[in-house]
């Protein structure tokens, strides 16, 4: 991965479980090796059952979801209607390719409910090029501890409760192996009837 | 083609000229094989980028009244990747002597057991133990003799001698300073704002323990290179003693207990129009 996707460090991860999902994320926002926060929020809600992570620069990855709230809303405005996580996806790609000679440094992950509770995850890379996964998706500096870790921890059709605990071991032990992500945890279990959103203690090193 | 540093050794030979060929090969300084390159700066640039794991490193040093104190991080890393969290970057050169690792780990170790051997060697034929002063300059020297051939070394040598306790820093570029205060490593300038801010001649062993944890543990919060576990090591009239060796992460909830509360910063849409 290039230098400049590295800059602030980052680590997230959508799992699916059954009739719900996971997104999780760390908390650290630095400037190469050095924290500035410890608070920082990576993952936004679209609606109630659609969520999306913005890895990478932090700076494109808060543009980027400006831009793509300002289309939701518009979405709405016309449709009367919660964008479905699918297009919700092609609208993310198609934004992304728009910049396919000066992208945004960010590898977003998708993660929603769509019609009768299926959930949909998915991931992409800076341009836009969609990859649809049936069990997890992760991206962030910490990508190759969290793959290690999902492909070892994960099962099917895990219910909301063992969903959450899978994706927060599978969370703080991928990002003690890299100096760029961690210093807590965000998780969110999105099941069809509530949104649990927890914090995560985690190494603060 | 080998380095020739014969002309480097700065110890006499032990016993005139009776000295036997096992002799030579532990008193002698040794000399390595030089890479038969014709760019020898090029390859030596490349290689040096492959065999730098431990960069990132929080230690610090500080002279009190009652001795020396030292402390440091545990963790090594390559580019982004921890590698490990339980190095070991005080290093034991005698009852009396410590040195830590900042820079290259192998040239670290290396020279420092090649420093212990060395002033081991100098116990035996002077019947005293060396200085802490006599052995900084041993490895300054050493490192000197390599400058520029890309070794890696940042390191204090904290001890008691005769003189009371001793302090110096040393490096690969040759640069040797004595002095009361020393933080090597990525982390130390958060290390170096802990420590000045706390720091007086006349703490006892229990503060001046306290403070060099506090500032270690302070450098692996900032520094992403640092972490793992904080040891704290004191050096006395008796030699050293090990104090402490608390895991960070433990550490941090041990210093800032958690208060429950919900997300602190959240993106809030802008008001009006």
């Amino acid at each position: 991965m290039p230098q400049i996707f590295e800059y602030n460090g980052s680590a997230l991860i959508a799992m699916v479980g059954k009739n719900c999902f996971a997104i999780a994320s760390d908390r650290r926002l630095g400037v190469q090796l050095q924290t500035i926060a410890t608070d920082f929020q990576r993952i936004y809600k679209v609606h109630d059952r659609l969520f999306l992570g913005l890895s990478g620069l932090a700076t494109d990855a808060q543009t980027l979801y400006q831009r793509l709230v300002f289309r939701h809303k518009l979405y709405q405005l016309r449709e009367e209607r919660d964008m479905k996580p699918e297009t919700f996806a092609s609208l993310v790609s198609a934004i992304l390719y728009e910049k396919r000679f000066g992208p945004y440094f960010c590898q977003p992950v998708i993660a929603g409910l769509g019609d009768e509770d299926k959930p949909f995850i998915c991931t992409m890379d800076s341009i836009g090029a969609k990859e649809l996964a049936k069990d997890f998706v992760v991206a962030g500096t910490a990508s190759e501890s969290l793959y290690g870790a999902c492909e070892s921890m994960f099962r099917p059709d895990m219910e909301p409760e063992d969903l959450f605990e899978t994706v927060s071991q599978a969370l703080l032990s991928s990002v003690d192996r890299d100096c760029l992500s961690g210093w807590g945890g965000h998780v969110y279990v999105v099941t069809p009837t509530e949104v649990k959103e927890r914090i995560l203690k985690g190494r603060m090193d | 083609m080998k380095l020739d540093t014969s002309g480097l050794e700065s110890t006499a030979p032990l016993f005139g000229s009776l000295s036997s060929g096992i002799h030579d090969e532990i008193s002698a300084a040794p000399s390595f094989a030089l890479p038969n390159t014709i760019n020898f700066d090029g390859f030596q640039k490349e290689a040096i980028q492959m065999v730098k794991p431990a960069k990132g490193t929080t230690t610090l040093a500080f002279i009190f009244k009652e001795g020396v104190m030292v402390a440091a991080d545990s963790r090594a890393s390559m580019g982004g990747y921890i590698s490990s969290q339980s190095v070991k970057k005080i290093i034991e050169i005698n009852p009396y002597m410590l040195g830590t690792m900042a820079g290259g780990a192998a040239d670290c170790q290396f020279w420092h057991r090649n420093l212990g051997i060395k002033c081991r060697l100098h116990e035996l034929a002077n019947k005293r133990r060396i200085s802490v002063t006599g052995a900084s300059k041993l490895l300054a020297n050493i490192l000197y003799s390599y400058r520029g051939m890309g070794l890696s070394v940042g390191t204090m040598i904290a001890g008691w001698d005769e003189t009371g306790p001793g302090l110096y820093y040393v490096d690969s570029e040759g640069g040797r300073l004595k002095g009361t205060r020393f933080s090597v490593g990525s982390g130390s300038p958060y290390a170096y704002g802990v420590l000045d801010n706390g720091y007086r001649y006349d703490m006892s062993i229990e503060e001046a323990a306290e403070l060099a944890r506090r500032s270690i543990y302070h450098a692996t919060f900032r520094d992403g290179a640092s972490g793992g576990v904080a040891s704290v090591y004191y050096v006395g009239p008796d030699g050293w003693k090990k104090l402490s060796g608390d895991d960070v992460g433990e550490l941090h909830y041990h210093y800032y207990p958690v208060m429950p509360s919900t997300v602190e910063q959240e993106m809030v849409e802008v008001t009006g129009a």
